[in-house]
């Protein structure tokens, strides 16, 4: 039933809108919430509470407190009293067993009481201890609110925005509109934020208006995010104006949350924006003016009004509402009862300050109007309107009214009651941060917006200090309550794919992530890919390598600063392995440096050390400020590496390089010319085979990918490749190295050129080889075919002396093989170790050489 | 952490594009001792206060500079690039 039009509702009754409400259709008009439309319809009972199953019905219909809270469209926990109706949304009421009108559950309230005060859950249940789970397991059953669909899954995405503001206002009340106005007669770049649809309609030409949505923080830098509907905008504002107006807040007495109590907002927005008459019978309870005035609305509306009081000015003694079946029958003030069936409750507001104290406000309490109001507004932020504590008159209101009859609330969204507060301090909890956390009063849904206020006023009373001592709790975002899901954002997790990447898709190859990059794990056939490199001709996709230009007179020098070995000796057309370490001597890139020029080297690096190692040499160089640029090619150019004793054969064939050994000999660098394609030739052998790397423009990866493998080469995966650069004892670092590891405890002793003047890492790598190493890096070869984990322990006299970090079985040593660190003493040619596999120890003996070709001589061939 | 860091060539942008290097440290001039390489490489001041310390441009222009930061308030007081 609706009121004849009203002046100012936001209703259309021309547009009707039908949605499902427990199957049953409501018919609601275009600009109703799921709220009023149930409202109108004749729903009073909305939810039940949270421990108790009480019959909770609309109380501030301003989307903060839990009381309206139902599952629309499998979304658990919408207020529908702030949720606009949508056609055919499916609306259901949640945490019930049964129906709203008679809830299973509500057995709690009748006889639970005794059984469970405050924080019976820390005492009760936990011993035997075997019993806690079941203990547990129920209490979560029977407590908690909503049930998330795990099935729905993906229906709707999130998404996060990055936007910027000259001056952003939160807040579209009357202080906010205004605000937002006169900063747009500076010019563009004011957007104003509001929560609700009360900006339909006003004319705020120049402001940019997102609505509805919340403003859930203010952080440093003046960032504010704001969900809006799926997006979570990110706002980067240059003044930051808080017009968050006030929070009403209830009164404390005996059944003051029986369906039909309601603040002064909820039946107002009932009749003014929504036409709807909310009872028949009221009595108006208000300790200030907004209170009060809330009669005439009524009155206006065809309701009784029998009873408007001043609270603060009559002072009862004692207030109570009695229901019936948890609906409000009676109001009792001082035993005169009442019939009626609304009750407005109104105990003055609470300025909003929350967005405030968290831009850093300090928060102090205001003896005379009895609320928390903020203070030192910090730079770059403005407040105004009702937030400052400028709210009009209104009387501090007593902590309660009465104890006796009905449960006596002081925290509806958590069902804490006076007595529940009263236990806590009794009980020790006396600090405002205690007590919250022992009763969790103010951590509801409506995470301290009507309660906070309430609960300080009570602890002032019962500890006898003032609420200027006990103060307010943090203020944490979010200010609004919002779905986790927003905060994720969409998944923005780059996936980086070499430019054949397809290609190795459609030979079946399984991927895998490397860092960034996806790369082929194998093509499906390990042992026949790693016999094809050894006997005839592979090739895999290194285009995930690292690789860096250096360039300028004193690039030589420089790579000298940066590696323990020498690169400006090194003949231009020649390459040399590198090794970087930090000035504490940890091992942390490798990789391939050549020389293609006086003044150009060509650096690789490993595929996960690539952002590293860049960074690091642009810090050095920005250190030394020398005469070098540097410069990223990696995504730029592709690479493969060709490697078989079958290579010289297939490259031959498609360059006009001189690739016999003496054109092209181990080691060095070549430009030229390979299938059409402008390529830099590096003859390098990370998997112990006679091999060229190829390193082309990016665009012509697939193409020079496609015309080797038409030319007869096997592709090979990641997998392979491990186990052939471990039969040649070839690190990897990162894998058979961590951040301990130095160059001589891996047995690259051979590396560093001490006699350089400085290098990264020099004083580490001479004190480290004036102490003596305290473990090594070593081959192993397995006595008996089984294979130990990686990270696998090494056992001496039931201790653990080193770790496996690299072990395969070995087709050309015909063993299981790997690499380990051990105690110095044992980094010798066949020392006998005890490896844990599976429980047991397996006897391995150190193997030195390379399992396979110690000699190089394929490398070289 | 939300700041907003003026880089030298791009202008202020948020804290976010950035990456830390910690504060600035003084490499030893000669070989030091294992007590005085160990300061130097693991040791750090960790001022509350202003403190000089590298950054990088990382999701931006890639410049490394140096800024005067105050760890209590985030407020950054000077950023230049190192000359």
């Amino acid at each position: 039933m609706r009121l004849a039009p009203r002046p100012d509702e936001r209703i259309d009754r021309s547009q009707e809108v039908t949605f499902l409400y427990r199957g049953k259709p409501v018919r609601a008009f275009a600009g109703d919430s799921f709220g009023s439309a149930l409202y109108a319809s004749g729903q009073r009972v909305f939810s039940r509470s949270f421990k108790y199953h009480r019959p909770r019905g609309l109380l501030c219909c301003s989307g903060h407190c839990p009381n309206c809270m139902m599952t629309v469209d499998g979304v658990p926990n919408v207020r529908t009293c702030a949720v606009p109706v949508r056609e055919g949304a499916v609306v259901v009421p949640q945490n019930v067993r049964g129906s709203l009108d008679f809830d299973l559950m509500s057995v709690t309230d009748k006889i639970g009481g005794p059984f469970t005060p405050v924080g019976f859950y820390y005492r009760v249940g936990h011993r035997p201890r075997a019993l806690w789970p079941l203990v547990e397991k129920f209490l979560r059953n029977a407590a908690g609110l909503g049930r998330v669909d795990k099935h729905r899954g993906r229906e709707h995405r999130t998404d996060t925005e990055y936007r910027r503001a000259r001056v952003l206002v939160i807040g579209g009340g009357e202080s906010g509109r205004e605000a937002a106005l006169s900063a747009a007669i500076d010019g563009p770049g004011v957007v104003l934020v509001d929560e609700g649809r009360q900006l339909e309609g006003h004319d705020l030409g120049g402001v940019e208006i997102v609505a509805p949505a919340q403003a859930l923080g203010i952080w440093e830098g003046g960032l504010v995010p704001v969900a809006h509907g799926d997006l979570l905008i990110r706002y980067r504002a240059e003044k930051i104006v808080v017009a968050a107006g006030a929070l009403e807040q209830p009164l404390v007495f005996p059944g003051n949350d029986l369906v039909g109590v309601m603040l002064p907002g909820a039946a107002r927005r009932l009749v003014e924006d929504w036409a709807i008459k909310p009872g028949e019978r009221a009595v108006v309870l208000a300790t200030d003016d907004r209170g009060l005035e809330t009669a005439d609305v009524l009155r206006d509306a065809g309701v009784e009004v029998a009873l408007a009081l001043r609270v603060t000015k009559d002072n009862p003694r004692e207030i109570r509402a009695e229901g019936r079946r948890g609906r409000l029958h009676r109001v009792l003030v001082d035993r005169e009862a009442i019939d009626c069936d609304v009750a407005v409750m109104s105990g003055g507001r609470q300025p909003a300050y929350s967005l405030l104290a968290q831009a850093g406000a300090r928060i102090e309490y205001d003896e005379r109007r009895g609320i928390f109001v903020p203070r030192d507004v910090p730079a770059g932020i403005a407040a105004t309107g009702s937030v400052t504590g400028e709210i009009g008159n209104g009387a501090v209101p007593a902590p309660s009214y009465g104890s006796g009859g009905d449960k006596c609330f002081v925290c509806h969204c958590e069902d804490v009651t006076v007595k529940d507060v009263k236990r806590a301090l009794a009980e020790g909890f006396d600090s405002i941060e205690l007590a919250k956390r022992y009763t969790t009063v103010t951590m509801g849904p409506c995470q301290g917006k009507l309660c906070q206020l309430n609960s300080v006023r009570l602890i002032a009373q019962e500890n006898g200090e003032g609420e200027a001592a006990i103060g307010m709790t943090t203020a944490r975002p979010p200010w609004a309550p919002i779905e986790m899901g927003m905060l994720a954002g969409r998944d923005h997790e780059p996936c980086r794919r070499t430019s054949a990447h397809h290609r190795h898709e459609e030979a079946g190859a399984t991927m895998m992530w490397t860092g960034s990059w996806k790369r082929p794990h194998s093509y499906g056939d390990v042992a026949g890919e790693v016999r094809t490199v050894r006997e005839q001709l592979g090739v895999i996709d290194v285009s995930t390598l690292g690789k860096i230009l250096v360039e300028g007179p004193d690039a030589g020098a420089f790579l000298d600063r940066l590696y323990p070995n020498r690169f400006s000796d090194l003949k231009p057309g020649r390459i040399r392995y590198g090794v970087l370490t930090t000035d504490g001597g940890r091992i942390m890139d490798d990789g391939t440096i050549g020389r293609l020029g006086d003044e150009l080297y060509y650096v690789t690096t490993t595929t996960t050390g690539a952002g590293r190692v860049l960074a690091w040499f642009e810090w050095w160089n920005a250190v030394w400020g020398m005469d070098v640029e540097i410069l990223d090619v990696s995504g730029a150019l592709a690479a493969v590496n060709l490697a078989g004793p079958r290579a010289r054969e297939a490259l031959g064939a498609l360059t006009d390089i001189d690739v016999s050994n003496e054109g092209i000999s181990y080691l060095d660098a070549k430009q030229g010319v390979v299938a059409g394609v402008p390529c830099l030739v590096l003859r390098i052998g990370f998997v112990g085979e006679l091999g060229y790397e190829l390193h082309c423009p990016s665009p012509a990866g697939e193409h020079l990918w496609d015309t080797l493998v038409a030319a007869g080469a096997r592709p090979f995966g990641l997998e392979p490749q491990r186990i052939l650069r471990l039969e040649k004892q070839h690190i990897l670092v990162g894998q058979d190295t961590d951040t301990e590891s130095n160059l001589l405890s891996a047995g690259l002793d051979w590396l560093p050129k001490l006699d350089k003047d400085d290098f990264v890492g020099k004083w580490a790598t001479e004190l480290v080889a004036e102490r003596g190493v305290r473990e090594r890096l070593v081959g192993f070869v397995m006595r008996n075919p089984v294979l130990p984990l990686e990270g696998g322990q090494i056992v001496s006299e039931g201790r653990s002396i080193g770790r496996v970090t690299s072990s395969r079985f070995s087709e050309a040593a015909g063993r299981h093989v790997g690499m380990c660190w051990v105690p110095p003493e044992l980094a010798q040619d066949g020392a006998e170790l005890q490896i844990m596999v599976d429980g047991t120890l397996e006897p391995a003996l150190v193997h030195l050489q390379p399992f396979y070709d110690p000699e190089g001589a394929k490398l070289k061939s | 952490m939300s700041f907003l860091l003026t880089c030298p060539h791009c202008g202020p942008r948020a804290v976010d594009e950035f990456g830390y290097a910690g504060e600035v440290t003084t490499r030893p001039a000669a070989k030091p001792t294992m007590r005085e390489l160990t300061d130097y490489v693991y040791f750090r001041r960790n001022v509350a206060g202003v403190q000089r310390e590298w950054w990088t441009h990382r999701h931006g222009c890639g410049a490394w500079f140096l800024a005067e930061r105050d760890t209590r308030t985030n407020e950054v007081l000077k950023v230049e690039l190192p000359s």
